[in-house]
């Protein structure tokens, strides 16, 4: 268990199941980077599970993403695998056991499908330190609602911008405050 | 970033009014780069710091998800413009890690030395501005003649001084050739004795110890749970290297130390940069030394890297495998999947997370720079300290904008 492509075997995440049942959804331990997902309401208590257990404790937590799983144009959305949703993908590593974890969380690109409010996932800010500009740049950019962060304001736009430009549909405003968008 | 007034800083509202507001940057001298912080003082003493980012932001993982791999290179040139060298590295492990590409030994040699190099350019830089901040100006001096001497060696290998984009999915654009190997020899004779000058000039300097010396001090557990990597971490005591850790490229096959620190001040990321300087010129000795021959980039019946002229000109499958590569959707073969890959950069942990989707180019290109945890560290290291201390601070945590921002 040195490099970060070792694989940390079944065992640990039978662990987590074993403590928290029914966290973990999905799992694939072969993938470049093995990964588990958990559902989006557990995952605070799984984070500080994989913080705080005394197996492999993950105490850094290296960089949160959220991918934009949707393809805008119809022709080519019916032949993707995938059903729209947004991907929250989380890097832990231990310093200690010096192996890495993913978690991954699948949210709904609008909550209750109604587009402009943003779906919600739980701050992990409260559990790494390191979560709290991660999760600001996530909001800012991808448009997820982190509830329960610090201080969740757009970290890189300016306040007033309208639109989370990661999203895959996001179409660059044609004008802002006098500047010429597109 | 914000173009309201600024807000009162996180710990609420004060009613203080000796307390004082100090706009500092964006543009000021010693940001060195397009950052703002808004500092509470009391007379000269800051009471809280507020960073606030975004500046130069320009939608680099925006455009990731629109060029090549090969093109996106050009975009991370100007991630981190001190070590651009470096950043090209970053993104093609990552994008060498989704594609399962593995490199020529000649390949991993080259990309370790011209990463090393990358390292001491960078470290040069921080330094010498370190000292330029607190007014010692012939240091920052020598140490930018040492970099104008990198930049001749980049300039011989690639043709491009500043802005490289030097590596390829599979190899690297121009292999080394007898005088480029000829240049850093030179170097590597003439810059230990620089690196002497550059410590009998600052390293006891009185004046630099005394701004430097306990200002700013990151504990061990405070670096941990912040997220700090590279320099900053290990001059906490912190024995993170990526290159120790997770060897990649050919660092495993080198005999090179991890320079750590256990004060966790400006002076002690000083010692750890300059030490760390040493331990990357034995790494380039070692990588010229055992330099294997061989081809430099992934043979062409791999479809990956694009073929060498002559190989062009004057056969059937170079000709093909060029026209395949060069042209939009007959590239490589790109898995749906996933990599997150970092290198132990000049700074810190340089990550990259790519998402394939089965094209050419990355569904998601997602950049964790290691600027960005270290700004946030700011206001925890400056608190109680006084207004000068801020760029000491500011200078020794190497925060380049264009990486923050992206």
């Amino acid at each position: 268990m040195t490099s970060r492509e070792s694989n940390r075997g079944p065992g640990f995440v039978d662990l987590v199941e074993t403590a928290l049942p029914g966290a973990v959804t999905g799992r694939n331990l072969e993938a470049l980077d093995p990964w588990i997902e958990c559902p989006p309401a557990r995952l605070a208590e799984v984070c500080r599970w994989l913080k705080t257990n005394p197996h492999v404790r993950f105490d850094a937590l290296e960089c949160i993403t959220a991918v934009d799983w949707f393809e805008p144009d119809p022709k080519k959305a019916a032949k993707v695998a995938w059903q729209p949703h947004i991907e929250l993908v989380y890097h832990l590593w231990s310093t200690s056991a010096r192996v890495s974890l993913v978690v991954k969380v699948k949210l709904p690109r609008w909550k209750d499908d109604v587009p402009g409010s943003l779906p919600e996932a739980p701050s992990v800010a409260g559990i790494w330190r390191t979560a709290d500009w991660h999760e600001r740049e996530v909001y800012d950019l991808s448009g997820i609602h982190f509830t329960g962060h610090p201080d969740l304001r757009r970290i890189l736009c300016p306040e007033d911008w309208e639109g989370y430009p990661l999203r895959r549909d996001y179409v660059m405003p044609l004008e802002y405050h006098g500047i010429r968008g597109r | 970033m914000s173009i309201s007034a600024p807000s009162a800083p996180a710990t609420g509202q004060r009613s203080e009014d000796y307390l004082w507001t100090l706009n500092f940057g964006p543009q000021h001298p010693a940001t060195h780069t397009t950052l703002r912080l808004v500092l509470t003082l009391e007379g000269e003493r800051v009471v809280d710091a507020l960073p606030e980012m975004g500046y130069l932001h320009s939608g680099f993982e925006k455009i990731g998800e629109h060029l090549t791999f090969n093109q996106y290179v050009t975009v991370t040139d100007r991630m981190n413009y001190i070590s651009p060298m470096a950043n090209n590295v970053a993104w093609h492990h990552a994008v060498e890690k989704l594609l399962g590409i593995e490199l020529t030994p000649r390949c991993r040699h080259i990309r370790t030395i011209i990463a090393e190099l990358a390292r001491i350019s960078d470290h040069l830089l921080c330094n010498g501005a370190v000292g330029l901040d607190t007014g010692a100006f012939t240091f920052f001096l020598y140490a930018f003649y040492q970099r104008e001497v990198i930049y001749d060696i980049f300039e011989t290998l690639c043709g491009a001084r500043f802005t490289n984009s030097y590596t390829r999915v599979g190899g690297v654009s121009q292999d080394f050739t007898p005088l480029v190997i000829e240049k850093i020899r030179a170097f590597l004779a003439t810059f230990p004795r620089t690196l002497d000058d550059m410590e009998r000039l600052l390293t006891r300097n009185r004046i630099f110890v005394d701004r430097t010396k306990g200002v700013g001090v990151l504990s061990k557990e405070d670096a941990i749970a912040r997220g700090a990597t590279g320099p900053v971490a290990r001059a906490s005591g912190v024995t993170r290297d990526l290159r120790k850790d997770e060897p990649y490229l050919a660092y495993g096959d080198f005999d090179f130390r991890v320079c750590c620190a256990a004060a966790g001040d400006c002076y002690a990321r000083y010692l750890v940069r300059m030490q760390e300087m040493r331990e990357s010129l034995r790494i380039v000795a070692q990588a010229l030394d055992s330099l294997p021959d061989g081809p430099v980039n992934v043979g062409i019946d791999q479809r990956t890297a694009l073929p060498a002229k002559s190989q062009v000109y004057s056969t059937i499958e170079g000709t093909i495998s060029h026209f395949e590569l060069s042209m939009s959707n007959r590239g490589f073969e790109v898995p749906c999947g996933e990599s997150y890959a970092a290198i132990e950069a000049p700074n810190g942990e340089l990550g990259f997370y790519v998402v394939g989707d089965g094209s050419d180019r990355a569904y998601r290109a997602r950049c964790r720079p290691p600027s960005v945890l270290h700004f946030a560290l700011f206001p925890h290291l400056i608190r109680g300290h006084t207004l000068s201390d801020v760029v000491a601070v500011l200078g020794s945590l190497n925060i380049i904008a264009a990486e923050l921002d992206r």
